[in-house]
Parts: C-alpha cells; sequence; structure tokens
C-alpha cells in the first residue's frame, strides 16, 4: 500500500512537471469552475511563471517519492497527507483567485504539519510542528487580511481583476496590500526573523518530507513574494525592493551563520535553507528595483538569477536531505559529533552528498556556482541606477553575498567532513550501510542534475529568461550569448561552464598522465595516521563538528553571544584529583532573545489581564450579551 | 620596520663558509650512491628528540641561523616525517621515547635513512646502562651513520650532513 | 587557432613550469633580507624531484578523497592558468570566466584541501581546515567589493576587458581609488597563499600553522603536487595583481613578439611583487590567528573605500 502511494506520488510528479514545462514554454492553460466553491469559484490558470513552480514542484517531488518508496518498510505513516502536500504544493501556482490560493495554500500547510507531527521522536516533532502551526497560521492571517482589503477594493477576488486595477489603487493602500501578502509570503519562505518554525520543523520530519519542504514548500513563499511584487499589483516603487533585497541579505548571512555552528546534520540543511532563501530574494530585489528604475533588462536578469537559483536549491537540497535522511536511519542519530568514517560505509550515499555540498558550496562547474554568478552579475551592475541610496542597498547586497559564499564553502566542508570522513565516532556509526536501491537511485539523478544544471547553464537560462521576461512584460527575450557561453549585458560578464568543465577534466586527466611518466617508485605503504608518536589514538582525538565551528563562533561572538559551561567532577578523595570535565559552549539565539521571548511574553501578560473577563459566572456572561446587543443597535 | 629594514641591508650576509669535513662514522653499506644521487641537492630532515639533555638540539638549532644556514645547500628541516628523508636523531633513546621513535620511522616513506647525533645517540654516551635508557639509536631503528660529540658543534653537523649526501661544501 | 594553442601552452608552461621559481626568489630574498645566504631560487625544483622518486605513506583512516585532493589541487590551478591573462589579455579561455570564476575555481581546491585535512582523523589536519576555510570565508567580501571596484571603472568584469581598458587608460591606475583596491587585494593574497603575517609557512609548530596543517599526511608524489598546486596558486595571485592593477604592457594581439614582450613584462612585475612580499615577510610578525579576522576586516574596509571614493571623486 505505501509503495503504492509513493509511486502514485512520483508519477503524478512527473506528469506535473512535464505540464509545468509546457506552461513555461508557452502553452496557456486556464479552468474556472464558479460552481464548486464561493467568492469566485475555483480557478486555475497555467502561465509562465506558474509553470515554472509547478515544473519545479513535478521534478522535485520524484526523487523525494522514490526514496519514500525506498523507506516504504520502515515508514509507513503519512502516506495519505504525503500525497496531499504534493498535491497542494502544485495547486497553489495555478491559483489564480484568492480562495482558490488560500485553499491550496492551507491545505499545504496542514498536510505538511500532519507530516511534521508524525516524524521520529515525539517530544521534540510535536513541539516543532506546534511552533510551525503558529507561525504558519499566523502568515495566512496576513495573507487573508491582504487579500481580502484587495477584494474590498478592487472588488472581485480574481487575479486578473487586481492586475488590472491595481494602478488606480491609491499608493498607500497598495503598499499596505503589498506589506501585508509580503509578511505572509515570508513566513513560509523562512525570511528572518519569522523563520523560527525552519530549523524545528524541517529536522523533525522525515528526510523526505524535509527534502520537499526545504526544496520546494520554501520557494512558493518565494512563489508568492514574485507574484506580489511583480504581478498582481502592478509595478511597485523601489521601497519593496530594496526591502526585498535587504530583507534576503539578512537572511543569507543569519541563515549561513547559524548553520556553521550546529551540530544536528538536518538542523543545517534547515539553516542553509534559509540562507539559499535569502540569496533567492537578493536577486529578486534586484530585479524589482531595476524594474523600478525602468531598467527592464536588468530586471529581467535579477528575476531570471533569481528563478535559476530557486530550481538549482531545489535540487541540490532535495539531493542533501535526502542523503542526510539515508544517514540518520542508517545511524539512528543526526549529531554530527557521534558520526564520523561513513564514506567508506555508505560510499554511494557519500558521493551523492558530496556533489550536493559542492553545488551548495557553489563550487565550479555545478549549478550553484551559475546562479550564484548571475545574481552577483545582477547585483554588480546597479551603478546604472544613479541614486545613491539604491547604490548603498545594493553594496550590501553584494557584501551579503560574497560573506555567505565563503561561509557556505566552510559550514559543507564541516558538514561532509565531520559525518563522512575519517573513523567513527561512536558505535552507531560503524554499523551504517547504504540506503535501499530506489534511494540511491533518487540521489543519484539529483546528482546528476546539479551537474547536467550547471553544465547545461545555456540550455536552461535563457528558457527561464522568457519566463522572466513574460512575468515583466519585456518584449524581446534577453540576450544571453550562444550555446556554450552566457554573456550578461554584452560584454559586461561571460561565463562558460563546459569549457570550464573541459578545462578542468583535461588538467586532471594530464596530471595523471603526468604522474605516471614521472614514473618514480610508486610504492604506497599503510601506516597509521601521523600523531606525532603518540601511543594512544582514538577516535576522541578527530576534531568535533564543535571544534570546527570555534573560530567562527570567536569571530562572530556578537552574533552568537555564546555561553561557557564548564562542570568538573573531582575525585571524592582530593579535589585535585579530576574525574571528569563537562564542558559546552552553546549559542545564544538572537531573535528569541530579543523578539519571540518578549513578544510572547506580552501576549501572556495581556491574555491573563484578558482572563479576568472570565469569571465563570452565567449571570456576567449573560449582561456581556446584552452590553454587545446594545452596542450594536445603538452603532450600526 | 624601516628602521629595522636598513639595520638588515646594511649588516649584509653574515653566513660563513663550511670547515672541511672530517670522516663521516657510517654505519653499515647504506649511504651510497643512490642516496648522494637522490638527496644530493634536496634533503629533508626530520629532528627527533629521543630523550636527549637538549644540548644537541641548541647545536642543531643552530644551524638554521645566518652563521651556518644549512638551506644554502638544500638541507632543511620538516615537521612531519611523511615529509622528511632524514631523521636526525638525539639523545640516548629514553624508554619511553623508545615507541614514539620507531613510529616515526615507520611513518617516514622510503627511501630514507637515519643519523644519530652525538655521544648519546651512538651507543647512550653518559646515561648509557640507566635503568631508564634503552641505549643509543641503533637499539630502536636502524642507524646509518653517526655524528659524534657532546655535543657536536654546529660546523661538525654541517659538515656530517654534507658527508651523508655526497656533496661537496 | 594556432595561436590559441600556442599562447594556451606558452601560459601553461609559465605558470607549471614558472610559480616554483617564483616561490624559489620569494624565499632566497627572504634570506637575504636576513643575513642569511639562502637557498638557491632554483631549489623548489630540486625538492620536487626529489619528492616525485618517493615512496607514499597513506594513512589507514583516509578515503579516496585523501588520494583525489592533489590532482584536483594541480588541476584547478592549470585550468585557472588558461583563464589568467599572463602574457596576453585574451587568452584561450578568457571568455569562459572571470575573476569570480578564478576565485571559486580556487576555492575547489580549498574545498578539497580541507576534507583531505579531515580525512586523516587527526586533530591537526581538522585544525588546518577550519582555520583554513574560516579565512578563506572572511576573505571573499573583500575580493568581491573589489571586483566591484574594477568593475565601475573599466565597465566589464571579463578579465580580457579589465585588461584591456586600463590598458588603453594608463592613467587610471594611479587613481587613490584604484590603488585602494590593489592594496586590499594584496591582503587577500597574503591570505589565500598563506604567507606571512597570516600563515608562515616555513613554521614546524602545529599550533600555529594553517596551510601546512592540512599537509602533513602527504608524501611522496601527492606532496610534490601540492607544494606545486600551493606555488601556482601564489604565481597566479601575484600575476592577477600584476596584469589587473597595473596592466601595462600586456599584449593584446597574438604574435611571437607580443608574447615575448608580454613575458618579460610580467615577469619584471612579479619581480617587484615577490620583493614587496618578501620585504613584508621578514619585517612584519605573524598574526595571532584571532588576530587574522581584524586584518581582513581592514582589506575590506579598503575595498569599500575604493567603492566609495568613485562616489566622491566623480
Amino acid at each position: 500500500m505505501t509503495a503504492v502511494v509513493y509511486t502514485l506520488a512520483a508519477i503524478v510528479g512527473l506528469i506535473v512537471g512535464a505540464v509545468g514545462v509546457s506552461g513555461m514554454l508557452g502553452v496557456g492553460l486556464a479552468w474556472r469552475c464558479p460552481a464548486l466553491l464561493p467568492l469566485g469559484g475555483l480557478s486555475l490558470v497555467l502561465d509562465p511563471l506558474a509553470g515554472f513552480f509547478l515544473a519545479l514542484v513535478g521534478f522535485a517531488s520524484v526523487p523525494a517519492s522514490l526514496d519514500g518508496l525506498g523507506r516504504a518498510r520502515s515508514e509507513r505513516r503519512g502516506r495519505l497527507a504525503y500525497l496531499l502536500f504534493v498535491a497542494a504544493m502544485a495547486l497553489v501556482p495555478l491559483a489564480a483567485n484568492a480562495l482558490t490560493f488560500l485553499l491550496a495554500w492551507e491545505l499545504m500547510s496542514l498536510a505538511s504539519y500532519v507530516l511534521v507531527v508524525q516524524g521520529g521522536r515525539a517530544r521534540e516533532s510535536i513541539r516543532a510542528a506546534w511552533v510551525y502551526a503558529v507561525m504558519t497560521h499566523a502568515g495566512l492571517a496576513c495573507l487573508l487580511a491582504g487579500m481580502l482589503l484587495l477584494g474590498a477594493w478592487t472588488g472581485s477576488f480574481d487575479v486578473g481583476a487586481w492586475r488590472a486595477a491595481a494602478s488606480a489603487l491609491a499608493p498607500s493602500a497598495r503598499d499596505l496590500a503589498w506589506t501585508l501578502l509580503a509578511l505572509g509570503f515570508a513566513v513560509k519562505a523562512g525570511v528572518i526573523p519569522l523563520h523560527v518554525w525552519l530549523p524545528l520543523a524541517h529536522p523533525a520530519a522525515p528526510s523526505h518530507v524535509s527534502a520537499l519542504m526545504s526544496g520546494v514548500m520554501i520557494k512558493l513563499g518565494v512563489y508568492g513574494l514574485v507574484r506580489v511584487s511583480l504581478d498582481w499589483l502592478g509595478e511597485g516603487p523601489a521601497w519593496w525592493g530594496a526591502a526585498i533585497l535587504l530583507a534576503g541579505a539578512v537572511s543569507a548571512v543569519v541563515g549561513v551563520l547559524s548553520a556553521i555552528v550546529d551540530r544536528d546534520l538536518k538542523r543545517v540543511l534547515a539553516f542553509s535553507s534559509i540562507e539559499n532563501a535569502g540569496i533567492i530574494l537578493i536577486g529578486l530585489g534586484a530585479g524589482v528595483l531595476y524594474q523600478a528604475a525602468g531598467l527592464p533588462a536588468l530586471a529581467v536578469l535579477g528575476v531570471t538569477a533569481a528563478l535559476y537559483h530557486a530550481l538549482n536549491h531545489a535540487a541540490f537540497k532535495t539531493l542533501l536531505f535526502l542523503g542526510a535522511g539515508a544517514v540518520v536511519h542508517a545511524t539512528g542519530t543526526r549529531d554530527m559529533d557521534a558520526l564520523g568514517g561513513l564514506i567508506k560505509r555508505m560510499p554511494w550515499t557519500a558521493a551523492c552528498f558530496l556533489t550536493g555540498a559542492a553545488a551548495i558550496a557553489a563550487l565550479p562547474p555545478l549549478n550553484g556556482f551559475v546562479s550564484e554568478w548571475l545574481t552577483l552579475q545582477a547585483l554588480l551592475q546597479n551603478l546604472l541606477i544613479e541614486q545613491p541610496a539604491v547604490n548603498l542597498v545594493f553594496a550590501l547586497g553584494i557584501a551579503a553575498l560574497a560573506l555567505t559564499g565563503g561561509l557556505t564553502v566552510a559550514c559543507f566542508v564541516r558538514a561532509f567532513g565531520i559525518t563522512f570522513l575519517a573513523v567513527p565516532r561512536q558505535e552507531a556509526a560503524a554499523r551504517a550501510h547504504d540506503p535501499a536501491t530506489p534511494s540511491r537511485l533518487a540521489m543519484t539523478i539529483l546528482a546528476l542534475s546539479c551537474l547536467a544544471l550547471g553544465v547545461g547553464a545555456t540550455a536552461v537560462v535563457p528558457a527561464i529568461a522568457r519566463v522572466g521576461s513574460h512575468l515583466l512584460g519585456t518584449p524581446t527575450a534577453l540576450p544571453l550569448g550562444d550555446a556554450l557561453t552566457l554573456k550578461v549585458s554584452g560584454e559586461f560578464a561571460s561565463l562558460s561552464m563546459p569549457a570550464v568543465a573541459a578545462a578542468l577534466a583535461l588538467a586532471g586527466l594530464g596530471v595523471l598522465a603526468g604522474l605516471a611518466a614521472a614514473g618514480g617508485r610508486g610504492r604506497v605503504r599503510l601506516y597509521e595516521t601521523w600523531s606525532c608518536g603518540r601511543m594512544l589514538q582514538t577516535p576522541r582525538m578527530e576534531y568535533s563538528a564543535t571544534a570546527f565551528a570555534n573560530p567562527f563562533k570567536r569571530v562572530f561572538d556578537f552574533f552568537y553571544r555564546p555561553v561557557e559551561h564548564i562542570d568538573i567532577a573531582a575525585h571524592p578523595g582530593s579535589r585535585l584529583f579530576v574525574q571528569r570535565i563537562e564542558y559546552a559552549n552553546p549559542t545564544r539565539s538572537l531573535f528569541d532573545d530579543w523578539l519571540y521571548r518578549p513578544l510572547l511574553h506580552t501576549v501572556h501578560r495581556g491574555a491573563r489581564v484578558v482572563q479576568r473577563l472570565q469569571s465563570g459566572s452565567a449571570n456576567l456572561y449573560l449582561a456581556y450579551i446584552l452590553l454587545a446587543l446594545l452596542a450594536l443597535l445603538v452603532f450600526a | 620596520m624601516l628602521r629595522q629594514l636598513r639595520a638588515a641591508l646594511r649588516a649584509g650576509i653574515v653566513t660563513e663558509p663550511v670547515a672541511a669535513a672530517g670522516e663521516l662514522e657510517t654505519v653499515g653499506h647504506r649511504l651510497h650512491e643512490e642516496i648522494h644521487r637522490r638527496f644530493g641537492r634536496s634533503l629533508h630532515i626530520r629532528q627527533v628528540d629521543a630523550g636527549s639533555c637538549n644540548g644537541c638540539e641548541l647545536e642543531i638549532s643552530g644551524l638554521t641561523g645566518p652563521h651556518y644556514d644549512l638551506e644554502r645547500f638544500g638541507l632543511h628541516f620538516v615537521a612531519s616525517p611523511r615529509h622528511a628523508d632524514c631523521l636526525l636523531v638525539t639523545g640516548p633513546v629514553t624508554i619511553n621515547m623508545a615507541e614514539p621513535l620507531r613510529r616515526t620511522w615507520e611513518a617516514t616513506p622510503d627511501p630514507k635513512f637515519v643519523i644519530a647525533v652525538g655521544d648519546c645517540g651512538r651507543d647512550g654516551g653518559m646515561f648509557r646502562g640507566s635503568y631508564a635508557v634503552v641505549g643509543g639509536v641503533s637499539s630502536v631503528v636502524p642507524v646509518d651513520a653517526v655524528i659524534g660529540g657532546c655535543p657536536p658543534s654546529p660546523a661538525t653537523l654541517l659538515a656530517g650532513l654534507l658527508a651523508a649526501i655526497g656533496r661537496r661544501p | 587557432m594556432i595561436a590559441d594553442i600556442l599562447i594556451a601552452v606558452v601560459q601553461l608552461a609559465l605558470v607549471g613550469l614558472g610559480a616554483p621559481l617564483l616561490t624559489g626568489i620569494v624565499r632566497t630574498l627572504k634570506a637575504r633580507l636576513v643575513g642569511r645566504r639562502g637557498p638557491s631560487p632554483w631549489q623548489p625544483y630540486a625538492d620536487l624531484r626529489k619528492l616525485l622518486g618517493k615512496d607514499r605513506v597513506v594513512s589507514t583512516t583516509t578515503s579516496w578523497i585523501f588520494a583525489v585532493t592533489p590532482v584536483v589541487l594541480a588541476a584547478t590551478m592549470l585550468a585557472s592558468a588558461l583563464i589568467v591573462p599572463l602574457v596576453i589579455s585574451r587568452p584561450v579561455l578568457g571568455f569562459a570566466g572571470n575573476v569570480i570564476v578564478l576565485m571559486y575555481l580556487f576555492l575547489i581546491g580549498t574545498f578539497f584541501l580541507a576534507l583531505a585535512g579531515l580525512d586523516a582523523g587527526s586533530a591537526f589536519g581538522g585544525m588546518g581546515g577550519s582555520r583554513e576555510v574560516a579565512v578563506a570565508a572572511l576573505a571573499e567580501p573583500t575580493i568581491i567589493v573589489a571586483v566591484f571596484a574594477l568593475a565601475m571603472r573599466a565597465g566589464t568584469i571579463n578579465l580580457g576587458g579589465v585588461v584591456e581598458r586600463l590598458g588603453a587608460n594608463p592613467q587610471m591606475a594611479l587613481t587613490p581609488g584604484h590603488l585602494l583596491a590593489f592594496a586590499a587585494f594584496f591582503i587577500v593574497m597574503i591570505a589565500e597563499t598563506g604567507r606571512l603575517p597570516v600563515d608562515n609557512p616555513a613554521t614546524h609548530l602545529e599550533l600555529t600553522m594553517i596551510h601546512e596543517a592540512m599537509v602533513l599526511e602527504y608524501s611522496g608524489p601527492d606532496l610534490a603536487l601540492v607544494d606545486w598546486a600551493a606555488s601556482m596558486k601564489l604565481f597566479l595571485f601575484m600575476a592577477l595583481l600584476a596584469n589587473l592593477f597595473f596592466p601595462w604592457g600586456v599584449p593584446t594581439e597574438p604574435g611571437l613578439a607580443a608574447l615575448a614582450r608580454g613575458g618579460i613584462v610580467l615577469a619584471g612585475k612579479l619581480l617587484a611583487l615577490a620583493t614587496i612580499l618578501a620585504v613584508i615577510e621578514t619585517q612584519i610578525a605573524k598574526l595571532r590567528l584571532f588576530r587574522v579576522p581584524e586584518l581582513l576586516a581592514g582589506s575590506f574596509a579598503l575595498a569599500l573605500l575604493s567603492v566609495t571614493s568613485r562616489f566622491l571623486l566623480r
């Protein structure tokens, strides 16, 4: 039964993906059914942007479903919720009126809530699901408010009507609608500081679900931001773009900084999703700013970079989560300080995870590099906008993007190196083995697609650029070079991934050939690692995940504000002989301490005040009803 | 910084020419043409202190200074035995350092050779027969040459090293 | 076509065969500045040749990552040699990339070397890897902002384009903004290639090592590849500094005479930069590891100043 469900999900994914690609290529579809739902009914429209996100949903759910298939025997719960989740995610890009959108959105959130609650560890999953539910419904409330206001102001809940009436709205009204809708979408996209649910929910869910949540669901938040900033509300003012860019820059830096110090493998990946959502938003913000400044070609470039990074992130984050899932399943732990040596016990998973790690670290010739490069090119041309304030925003974006690029390399050296290399740190890791064939197939497909999306960028980017052009209404597609080279803005920058890949391969072969020719003795002797001749060499002497993050903890200590806990247990006979030392150096979350705790404190205090109204006396309640009735009669 | 630079330039090169070498005390026949051919222009040395009193270490560290400057002959001290061609062992080899010395020797890739330094390195020197001492480097690892002295001066050390790789000073 | 192949061969030979000489020259200069006779500038060649003839001793805890890393390092440096303008402004693969591609090609090497350090399973390797990626991460913003400063002035970030446009207006190279960007990039070069005051390439104390700690396990031909790749990285960084910021004398058209001229001019610039590096390395003490971020933040400030000076001096 489980196998049937997951196979069905995979097939649905393929069909959805195919429909999406056809939508990107210009096949437009519309389907209206007013009788099904009130307030305008069910309305689905396929345009290029919807097609792109549909393709993303479809193609990412295929490997995730395959992985679920591979795990079918051990995880039986959440099958229906999974199917519902994929279906709801496919509906969201197609929705063309408020109610359809909100229904699909809420269905997606509820399905994922159920999946999170059913994750492995009971207490952790319940808390994670609770925080997730609260945050996503707060976002839904903002979306609801925004859409209802728009409906009231324009007289219709249909997206087309909003588009037409947008220019007639007062600027303050448009700004208010945008703010509400953007906040709602930002919660789903995991933008700082609305991200608190992400590092709790993504690790708690089963890995194939986490893969979809990180790889796809976050992108639907981005989809909403794209729609609301460039489509439904017409052409917006520059501050929208600046807000998106700055929010993206902050998310990117905070995301990767939080990822570097975390010990939980899946939480590292969750924070890294926040970081990549930030990078996508940097590109999107640049696009919106250029559109507001009247530079349509650069606007298309910004949007293209954002969409391309969304696609690439879906590819490599899904891969990384599937790999992490295989590791967690094989060893039973997510703690990196208990893992190690898995490359010899799970070679297939290790190779795929390495590809994903190299892709997310933006190493050429993989796909992560091309999309980050494109985003940078969009940012570097900002001098064509001659406003110092805007230039400053762009400069901050550039600095943030550069910093996250470097920090991501560090983060994934740590994630891959500590988990897979050297010697197992605890028993559980020593007994690991590769997962079943469907999971391995899923990871291989994704690894190959990372390489293909990188080397074949010249095939993919123009298609995405056409989506961007259609969205922004620019007449012609962006000229982007020829079959092998991406050329940005004429002579500004050029990139040829196939040439770089070929150069690397040839150079590697040349080096190997040179080594063989130089000959020499070529004998290899195996011996222990050099440890200064020390007699005792245990896995405890390896570098740990906590230790690897130490330089970053010290450099960025104003952000982490670490606290040191040292607990020394002395020998009962004399305190000069130490039996055990426990050292912990946890970091404190800035957002928990400065934002959420005071907020929750205020809410609780307010609730306690209001609680006095609940006296339990029926007479008092009847008096309340009388007062309310009087008020309505007077003021109605 | 500029004052320092001016002083350095004014002082000039103070490296002294190498004194004429005496006979190198070799053990066995390993130090032969192959070693001379391979390491004549480039020798990486890993110095191992197998329980010495540090007198020999002080003299060896003089080799890296400007007056004796072993680098001008392509000799170079390295930190890891994996990078080394030659182990320069001092000390009588205390019992606690016997196993680490052996592991260091095992960690060095072939072709390699060992030079024992000082009277302690030859046979335990003044600590010979002590309860804490194994007795000379050759009792733990195969030794190819000995540079005697207590301690040998940097000039003697340098002459010995050059003779080991067959290099005329 | 023939010209392209010839240029590719010349650049590869220049980098592959000339890099050890540059490292040797820096070493000899450093020795002379402290009153030693020092090794000959040709010493690195003797070292490499000797290492190629040695056996390998490989640790039992390592995996294929350890074995593959030296090849990856050398390959990325050789591939970069085809992109950097050395003897001509637009080499064979000049269209394929720009400074950003170059920096990320170097990052491939850093990525794998840090992994190889962790692979050995010793504390030294992990420590070296952790420090190396920290320094690389903190140097990234400076590089990109310096590239931005260059792009502002040259209107392009293609290496060939920058060289040609700045070469056509030589006086642009002496503006304060340009010199600030050069200073920022110079500091980044010191950090990325592991020279003093960031990292001492000749230290024996593991607690002070950054780059060396990751290569403690390598022996024989692997060590030769790692050392060769490190000297190629220094060569490429210096060549970038020389030709990107002071592109006088870089020919734009292929031709034997032009290539020869380009080679001689490059050699002169590299010698000058090598002297500056040797002076800095012998006169400035090594920085404590946790002071290095301050140095890199200072270089970032310089790069930022270079960008803002463009606005102020418009």
